[in-house]
């Protein structure tokens, strides 16, 4: 009864690396600190590179609570690479802060928590993974020192401690029920239970609220515009990537491994949130003027779509799943990027202060738009192509009523997406001064408006990979 | 009638220790919602993570097969990791109160809900 540590090393890798980086950052001088983005971006993606050979082993270690399989290591590498692109175009905000570089040590350690969450097999390592990320995400947002920064940490700290509360009162109840903490086994006990439980519905919909609390899902969204606004943007950026991402996976794992049996239950009830998402999501967004809270009630609705990977309860929709939350991490920190860069130099989050940015910044004004535009299902780009998937799994599983509404929501989106489009593109500039755009954030948005358009019409690697993940939960 | 209703009550079982995590759960959470100040909200919170507790222990005594002791472990973990929720809490109030020199939750409104 020994641990291999191999099957670990990826995460021991980002511990290690985040440990070496606090040490070593002592030795450079404050005004160079911010350049340590670069090495801790060096390094993650070394490990990026080095989980690959993690994909085919499937294999639940370290006495049951530790499942390394396809599905686990897909997200890991999503959250690797959610951690890169805003470690990468996060250096010039710390270098505004004067080199305050325990930023990058936190981020890694909420990354840690993430990947660990993608593979717990067990509701304790469970529990404590999603502790380590939302602990971490509570100091970062609250990590500036302005007034709107603490408010946004201090309410995201109250709410998310509530709903980790609740979260785990539902893990008790499914524990005692069922008389184990390890998720594989709790399906095998639930087929025992003859009778209904009472008690266990009571904890499954306890830990939906939990978990539906972390992605922000229609009626748990209240922080999220709040938190986004209030939060720096690149913890905004990696609150609606990575941490919405991982508890996807969990979502996924929970429901259709552990309580696949009480599907009859849920099922339903998961069809209406998403719906809710979907439509109160895409309609709130519309009035707003900052463009992070409009970016919230946009990531709201886009929880809505990817949760629908979940009802179909089969390989297909897990793929979609996994296939859409890389689209969405993707065309998300894009969008987070630019509001970033444009925020360091103006100082403004307004949308009408976009005005003409298609002539101050050519570069950004096109990403952002093609991001939008992803997120909006427009083809040829990837979003197009994870929309589609997620829409043909559960069509066939008798949810056309939710495609239906989709779809409307979809062409409803398109008209805020376009908004900020066309202030950017057709109102002239008040102020005609060029943006520029440090490396770090230009290696980000490069990158990801070059993984939109290519994913859009060469989606074969990626969907491969989703397909590996997806036959890996639900074989 | 009543020897037996008495019977049932006063032997402690199962269900006791359910009942009583069940209303600290929900004082916990009264406290969070109707409280004005933060470090009462915060003492909410705690409670709702107590409640936990006594649950996942009652389940381990009266459930769980042979000496496992999966609920007392997952209970200390919890205790921790509450701690550590509580330590960044305060840290936050605190720089919250020297901007606001406030603790009352109705006075942090600069975010509008």
């Amino acid at each position: 009864m020994d641990i291999n540590l191999t099957y670990l090393m990826p995460e021991i890798a980002t511990a290690l690396l985040a440990v070496l980086v606090l040490l070593v950052g002592l030795l450079v001088p404050k005004e160079k600190r911010h350049a340590l983005g670069y090495v801790l971006a060096l390094g993650l993606i070394a490990i990026l590179v080095f989980s690959f050979q993690y994909y085919g082993l499937n294999k639940t270690v370290a006495f049951n609570t530790f499942a390394v399989d396809d599905f686990a290591v897909f997200f890991k590498q999503l959250f690797l690479i959610a951690a890169v692109l805003v470690v990468l175009s996060s250096t010039m905000y710390v270098k505004k802060m004067n080199g305050n570089y325990e930023f990058y040590i936190i981020t890694v350690v909420a990354l840690l928590g993430m990947m660990v969450l993608a593979s717990a097999a067990d509701m304790l390592t469970l529990y404590i993974a999603l502790e380590t990320m939302a602990i971490s995400f509570y100091i970062l947002a609250g990590y500036k020192t302005d007034q709107k920064s603490a408010e946004a940490g201090i309410k995201y700290l109250i709410l998310g401690a509530v709903s980790s509360a609740v979260f785990l009162y539902g893990l008790s109840l499914v524990y005692g029920m069922t008389g184990t903490t390890v998720i594989a086994e709790i399906a095998g006990k639930v087929q025992d239970l003859s009778a209904l439980s009472p008690a266990l519905i009571l904890g499954l919909l306890f830990i939906l609220a939990g978990l539906g609390f972390k992605i922000s899902l229609i009626p748990f969204q209240m922080w999220t515009p709040d938190v986004y606004e209030g939060a720096p943007t690149p913890v905004t950026t990696f609150l609606a990537t990575g941490s919405k991402a991982a508890c996807f996976a969990v979502l996924a794992r929970i429901l259709l491994v552990a309580l696949p049996d009480y599907s009859t239950h849920w099922q339903f009830l998961v069809a209406v949130l998403a719906a809710l998402s979907m439509i109160i999501g895409n309609l709130v967004a519309i009035p707003q003027t900052n463009i992070k809270r409009m970016l919230a009630y946009s990531s709201i609705g886009q929880a809505g779509y990817i949760i629908t990977g979940i009802l179909a309860l089969n390989t297909a929709g897990v793929t979609a799943l996994s296939f859409y939350s890389l689209v969405y991490v993707l065309s998300t920190i894009a969008a987070f990027a630019v509001v970033m860069t444009f925020s360091a130099q103006t100082g403004s989050d307004e949308i009408k202060d976009y005005a003409g940015l298609a002539q101050r910044s050519p570069f950004m004004a096109a990403v952002l738009t093609i991001s939008m535009l992803s997120m909006a299902g427009i083809p040829p780009l990837a979003g197009f192509v994870g929309k589609l998937y997620l829409f043909k799994s559960i069509v066939t599983q008798g949810y056309l009523w939710l495609v239906i509404i989709g779809l409307v929501m979809s062409m409803i989106s398109v008209y805020y997406y376009l908004r900020v489009t066309k202030v950017m593109y057709m109102v002239k500039p008040l102020d005609k001064e060029p943006v520029t755009v440090p490396l770090g954030a230009k290696c980000t948005l490069f990158l990801t408006m070059l993984a939109l358009l290519v994913f859009g019409v060469y989606a074969q690697p990626i969907s491969m990979l989703a397909n590996m993940a997806g036959s890996a939960l639900l074989p | 009638m009543i020897d037996i209703f008495m019977d049932k009550f006063l032997t402690i079982g199962l269900e006791h220790f359910l009942i009583l995590s069940g209303t600290l759960f929900f004082i916990g959470l009264f406290a969070v919602l109707a409280k004005k100040n933060v470090i009462a909200v915060l003492m909410g919170i705690e409670i709702m993570f107590t409640s936990v507790n006594i649950n996942l222990i009652a389940f381990n005594r009266y459930t769980a097969a042979e000496a496992l002791l999966t609920g007392h472990v997952f209970a200390i973990f919890v205790i921790a990791l509450a701690a550590a929720e509580v330590a960044v809490g305060l840290a936050l109030i605190i720089s919250i109160y020297r901007q606001r020199t406030s603790t009352d939750v109705q006075d942090f409104d600069w975010l509008k809900w």
